[in-house]
């Protein structure tokens, strides 16, 4: 008859954050600055149909980085929360606060009691809608830990590298086409530049109507990064 | 809901997929509760009724109006209630019948569209738009046979055949794309009678925008549950065009310097 092994829970824990931070490091990094007209989202991202940043509600931004099926479902969970509670309650209401709370509630949870925890670092941005009023950075990890960032966050395996190359260049105020261009040399390795065609760049502009996510996609891209 | 609301992640074989409202019947059935029928029984009070709203296709686009009026029975419910809405960016509804049932019929497919965009990372094309509105007036049939019936009017800029279409409905959620154009409500019939009258295919959105107000000061002229421009509370139909550049209503003093236009002259003196 077989026994099982004892294993300490310090152990187990252990293993659940190596085993997730392995599965986000050989993922690619996202950076989000904020910047005079909002908030800019850059990640690097070959891809111009599977996407790392998206539209959650009118002034609120999900972006993701690690296991693309993992985040695209908390994404998806995210929309259906906002839409729900904007629909019984009013557009208002919906705040990435609680909307964050509810993504590290769910992470934490699916970390300690399955099998697996999720390989993904995500990101909740919300611009103020006025200039006075301000802009809400919040970075969740993979285990459940929220935090509540201003400036500019960095996700992903490269963090402390990309982190320290923001705190060289970031300054407030920057306009956003400045703050895609900081963003995108950030993200590059020494001696490499980032193309339009590597990277997937989204705004949530104060003052646009209502909806306040955008891409920032072709000619427009290509100039900001020439 | 619970005090820190987890996130509505679903197994296999119960996901509601990009649909808003099937999210939530499987999550908050409560909030989709329609009224039922009883059978032989007629509501005992009066409810308010929006009454004239119309779509016109023009060069490029779609031109959809609507009066401010809503009447209960025999009396004025609301003089300055909205019948008009940007269903999403490229397309609109409005709305006749049953008023509280059709603004809350329009925010669930405001939501519907949004959320679908937002889920599947791309807008739902304008005839998947017509029929979610079908369903959703089919869903209200229960409520309909007792007399509280919503017929919306729906258009929108189709950006894959690049031109505005017009969809009408009846009761049941039977839908009905109209080739030029549609009037709904009450006044409905005056509306359209003036429309047809002036409409010829390619007029710009400049003259649609000059024909919906004309059509709807003349369904105001005939019919007493739609409301005409009032001038002494500065109350004018609600005029909104749809375009490849998107839905946009138009600013209140233009349709005010529109009506006045037409007091001041083809409608002048107010001839029987």
């Amino acid at each position: 008859m077989s026994m099982p092994f004892y294993v300490s829970p310090e152990q187990v824990m252990k293993d659940r954050a190596d085993y997730a931070r392995k599965g986000i490091a050989r993922g690619r990094s996202l950076v989000a600055l904020e910047c005079a007209e909002g908030i800019v989202m850059v990640a690097q991202n070959q891809s111009r149909t599977l996407y790392k940043i998206s539209e959650v509600y009118d002034r609120i931004a999900f972006a993701g980085v690690g296991k693309y099926n993992e985040f695209q479902m908390l994404k998806i969970g995210g929309v259906r929360l906002a839409d729900m509670k904007g629909f019984q309650y009013s557009r208002e209401d919906v705040t990435a606060n609680s909307l964050a709370n509810a993504y590290a509630q769910t992470l934490g949870q699916v970390f300690t009691n399955e099998m697996k925890p999720y390989e993904v670092e995500i990101l909740v941005a919300q611009v103020g809608a006025t200039p006075e009023e301000p802009n809400e950075l919040f970075h969740i990890l993979y285990d459940g830990t929220l935090m509540d960032e201003s400036d500019y966050t960095v996700l992903g395996g490269d963090a402390e590298r990309i982190g320290d190359a923001l705190e060289d260049t970031f300054r407030p105020g920057l306009s956003l086409a400045e703050a895609i261009q900081i963003g995108a040399k950030s993200l590059a390795d020494e001696g490499v530049t980032l193309g339009a065609d590597q990277l997937e760049v989204a705004a949530l502009e104060r003052g646009r109507p209502r909806r306040a996510f955008r891409r920032v996609i072709g000619d427009e891209l290509l100039g900001i990064l020439s | 809901m619970n005090e820190t609301p987890l996130l509505p992640i679903f197994s296999e074989g119960t996901d509601p997929g990009p649909s808003f409202l099937n999210l939530l019947r499987r999550v908050a059935p409560d909030s989709l509760q329609m009224p039922q029928a009883i059978p032989g029984q007629t509501l005992p009070f009066e409810l308010a009724h929006g009454t004239t709203v119309l779509a016109i296709r023009c060069e490029g686009g779609v031109v959809m109006a609507g009066d401010r009026r809503a009447t209960s029975g025999n009396s004025i419910a609301n003089r300055r209630i909205e019948k008009l809405f940007a269903a999403d960016e490229y397309s609109g509804v409005a709305i006749a019948g049953t008023a509280g049932l059709a603004i809350e019929m329009v925010r669930l497919f405001q939501v519907q569209l949004e959320h679908y965009e937002k889920i599947e990372g791309a807008a739902l094309s304008l005839e998947g738009k017509a029929n979610q509105l079908s369903q959703m007036v089919r869903a209200n049939l229960p409520a309909a046979m007792q007399g509280l019936v919503v017929v919306p009017l729906f258009a929108g800029f189709d950006k894959r055949r690049d031109r505005g279409r017009v969809f009408s409905y009846d009761a049941v959620g039977g839908k009905y794309e109209e080739a030029d154009f549609s009037a709904n409500g009450s006044g409905a019939v005056h509306a359209r009678n003036w429309i047809k009258a002036a409409w010829s295919e390619g007029i710009s959105a400049d003259d649609a925008i000059s024909i919906s107000i004309r059509s709807l000061f003349a369904a105001a002229d005939e019919d007493t549950a739609t409301g005409g421009p009032d001038l002494v509370r500065g109350i004018y139909p609600l005029v909104a065009v749809i375009n490849s550049e998107g839905f946009k209503f138009l600013d209140e003093t233009d349709v005010a310097a529109r009506s006045q236009l037409l007091l001041d002259g083809p409608e002048r003196g107010g001839s029987a």
